[in-house]
């Protein structure tokens, strides 16, 4: 703790407004709604439309230190980082950085596909803040980075998606700055760079700069951060150590049988229709924890304040923070009674692969952009039990069903 | 936290050097300034610089300084403009040479012809393309950047630099089409036998004179977009009918003398009655050019005090 701060936030909050009304928010509005609103017509702005994104954050970062920020979405994270970055102003509070900061909230910012890889990189260096001379330095170790030399006179439009992040990640990796802020860019490439990319941080880590990482890859925050702040509802809900951290925001979601979370449903059906829990039943019986041998049934069960003509509830499957697809109850379009209500959900044998899963739970009422959802309110463990059909290879966070042939030789494929 | 918090804030800003609370004189939000060679640890002092981030209210005034540290980012994207432009297009770079005779030629049919417009004795031809060049000039710059911060909401959600290069690079393009143009306008003089005179050495000048003030309504009408989107279509529009405003297809001289001074409150009409008497050799109406410029200038300061009010929003709004 001898090392003196890089990064100190005081008090820091952040307010937007959402909708109409309110000259925080004037974007998409018409000329002829504004000047309405200088002659006093336009309706006054529920107070409902005020969202603080973020408030009250309080932390320091030494020099050095590499620290994880994580939550579920709309936690407040991403709302930090464009304060720090200085791309918004916060409301309230301040934020003091010492030294240079650079931030990569996405890689291939500014990237355009009509220029060549070579073009791009200059363009793109550029605009991270790079000066020219530095680029010219680091021009050779960027493109051994990247492993697309031979492509460097092709406009990037033609790259594949794979050579296109690996160009931009090279050119982000070779950023020099005190202070580095990134969010979520090592999920690109394929494994083999993705590995390429962790290694890269890591070097990054260790090299003294202060680096502040954001990603729902928990394993890489893991290996990267010695600390972790965990946002919930635009406030910093924990800061300490990474393994602390990661134990409270994965306890946060409930297992089968438990009751959902309430505080993690959003939307302007939050209080109407309500998710209390669901349950997993395989082979007849209730489960705890799912055999990916067999389809298991997902059943949720809630509570509708009020009758609906007509109503969607869905479900969501999400790994690592990223959603893998999404379910609905039959039809859509469908009348909901008041009361209670039950919605059944198969999946097929092995679909869920070995694991764990966060399950996100939402109702919507198609055509009135009226909706409630909770991204991660549920957690499901999948036993690691590598049955037939089951590719135990790393094919990727789900299988789905399929049919693979090979066709015989010299056919004309009609 | 709160432990920490203290301490650490005061540790940051006696790294400063100074006693005083050193953000208020010289550090202000937007007084960051980039360093040349970033990994250079033989420079403490380079290392000691400190951001403030902090909610910003009231009038602030442009940053010089920091829109000097950025220059090579508003030249990378004058030029990314530059080689896209005309990528993807059969004729390619001839373009810029056949947008301004097309221009030139239906308006010598329609207004030289049709409906003769005095061209103060000059071929109506070369008198209507040295209008309409540093016209072409001003409305691409201004349709182009009214468009240019929506355009460039991608970049401006994601990463940080002094908004004002978005709409300002949005000058090299036509610039160079300017250029172009002033090469041809030699030829069709030429080719009119109009003589190149001495008045041709003011041509600099007068290009500078013309970038500056299409600075005040460029600056003005990109913020104005992004707050407004109605500009989107009212700019094209608002073009057309300057068009008629600005003497590009008539003398100012067609104008009573009484009303002059009228035309001339267009910050539009000084280069263009300047650029043509110039090529025309006729004497320029001095007192015309620096009332034109005067209100452009007038454009610009107010430009730019509107612009920096809007300009910490565009991020939440674009």
């Amino acid at each position: 703790m001898s090392r003196p701060a890089a990064l100190a936030v005081e008090k820091l909050g952040k307010e937007y407004r959402l909708g109409a009304g309110g000259h925080g928010a004037r974007a998409g509005k018409s000329l002829y709604e504004t000047l309405g609103g200088w002659l006093g017509r336009r309706e006054k702005a529920p107070a409902s439309t005020l969202i603080w994104a973020l408030r009250d954050v309080d932390f320091t970062v030494r020099e050095g230190e590499v620290v994880g920020v994580v939550g579920r979405n709309g936690a407040g994270k991403s709302t930090l980082l464009k304060i720090l970055s200085r791309i918004t102003l916060p409301t309230e509070g301040r934020a003091l950085v010492r030294g240079n900061l650079s931030s990569l909230l996405e890689v291939g910012t500014g990237f355009h596909p009509e220029l060549t890889g070579r073009e791009n990189i200059f363009l793109n260096g550029t605009i991270l803040g790079m000066r020219r001379r530095e680029i010219e330095r680091k021009f050779d170790e960027i493109v051994a980075f990247s492993e697309v030399e031979r492509f460097l006179e092709t406009p990037v439009k033609r790259y594949s998606s794979g050579m296109y992040v690996r160009l931009a990640f090279a050119v982000a990796a070779h950023l020099d700055a005190d202070v580095l802020l990134i969010d979520e860019v090592l999920a690109v490439g394929d494994l083999a760079f993705q590995r390429k990319c962790l290694g890269k941080m890591e070097s990054v880590a260790t090299s003294g700069r202060t680096v502040l990482f954001v990603s729902h890859n928990l394993g890489a925050v893991r290996s990267l951060c010695g600390r972790v702040l965990l946002f919930e509802g635009g406030r910093l809900d924990f800061d300490g150590p990474t393994e602390e951290a990661l134990e409270r925001y994965e306890a946060g979601a409930a297992t089968a049988g438990e009751t959902l979370p309430r505080a993690r449903f959003v939307g302007p059906l939050a209080g109407e229709v309500r998710f209390e829990t669901f349950e997993l039943h395989q082979t007849g019986r209730t489960v705890g924890v799912v055999d990916p041998g067999v389809p298991v049934e997902i059943e949720v069960v809630g509570e509708s304040a009020e009758e609906y003509r007509a109503i969607d509830i869905a479900i969501g499957i999400f790994r690592d923070g990223h959603r893998l697809f999404s379910c609905h109850d039959g039809p859509t379009g469908r009348p909901l009674a008041a009361g209670r209500f039950r919605s059944r959900f198969r999946l097929e044998s092995g679909t869920l692969r070995p694991g764990r899963y966060t399950i996100g739970f939402g109702a919507t009422r198609p055509g009135t952009g009226e909706w409630t959802w909770s991204p991660e309110a549920g957690a499901i463990e999948v036993l690691e039990r590598w049955v037939d059909g089951l590719d135990a290879r790393d094919t990727g966070p789900i299988s789905v069903p399929y049919r693979g042939e090979r066709l015989p030789p010299g056919g004309s494929g009609a | 936290m709160d432990r920490d918090r203290v301490p650490v804030s005061q540790a940051l800003l006696s790294a400063t050097g100074t006693d005083a609370p050193p953000w208020q004189e010289q550090v202000g939000p937007n007084r960051r300034k980039r360093r040349a060679v970033s990994s250079d640890r033989s420079r403490p002092d380079l290392h000691e610089r400190l951001t403030v981030v902090e909610p910003r209210r009231g009038f602030r005034r442009l940053d010089l300084r920091e829109l000097w540290a950025y220059r090579e980012l508003l030249f990378m994207f004058a030029s990314r403009d530059a080689r896209v432009r005309y990528k993807q297009t059969v004729l390619g770079v001839a373009w810029a040479v056949l947008r301004p005779l097309l221009g030139m030629a239906i308006f010598t049919v329609v207004f030289g012809r049709l409906a003769k417009l005095p061209s103060e004795g000059a071929p109506y031809a070369v008198f209507v393309f040295a209008g309409l060049l540093p016209w072409t000039f001003f409305s691409t710059v201004l349709t182009a950047g009214a468009e240019s911060l929506v355009g460039s909401q991608g970049l401006i959600s994601k990463i940080y630099f002094p908004r004002l290069l978005v709409p300002l690079s949005q000058l090299g393009v036509p610039l160079l089409d300017l250029g172009i143009g002033i090469v041809l306008m030699f030829a069709l003089a030429l080719a009119h036998g109009v003589a190149l005179t001495s008045g041709l050495l003011l041509l600099p000048a007068l290009v500078l004179l013309l970038t500056l003030s299409t600075l005040g309504p460029l600056v003005l009408l990109s913020a104005l977009t992004v707050s407004f989107r109605d500009f989107r279509h009212v700019t094209p529009f608002l073009l057309q009918l300057w068009m008629y405003a600005t003497p590009v297809v008539f003398p100012a001289s067609m104008v009573p003398d009484r009303l002059r001074p009228l035309i001339y409150l267009n910050p539009a009409a000084g280069p263009v009655e300047a650029f043509r008497a110039a090529v025309l050799d006729r004497p320029v109406d001095w007192g015309g050019v620096a009332l034109s410029f005067g209100v452009a200038l007038i454009a610009l300061i107010g430009a730019t005090i509107y612009f920096a009010r809007v300009e910490d929003r565009f991020a939440d709004i674009v």
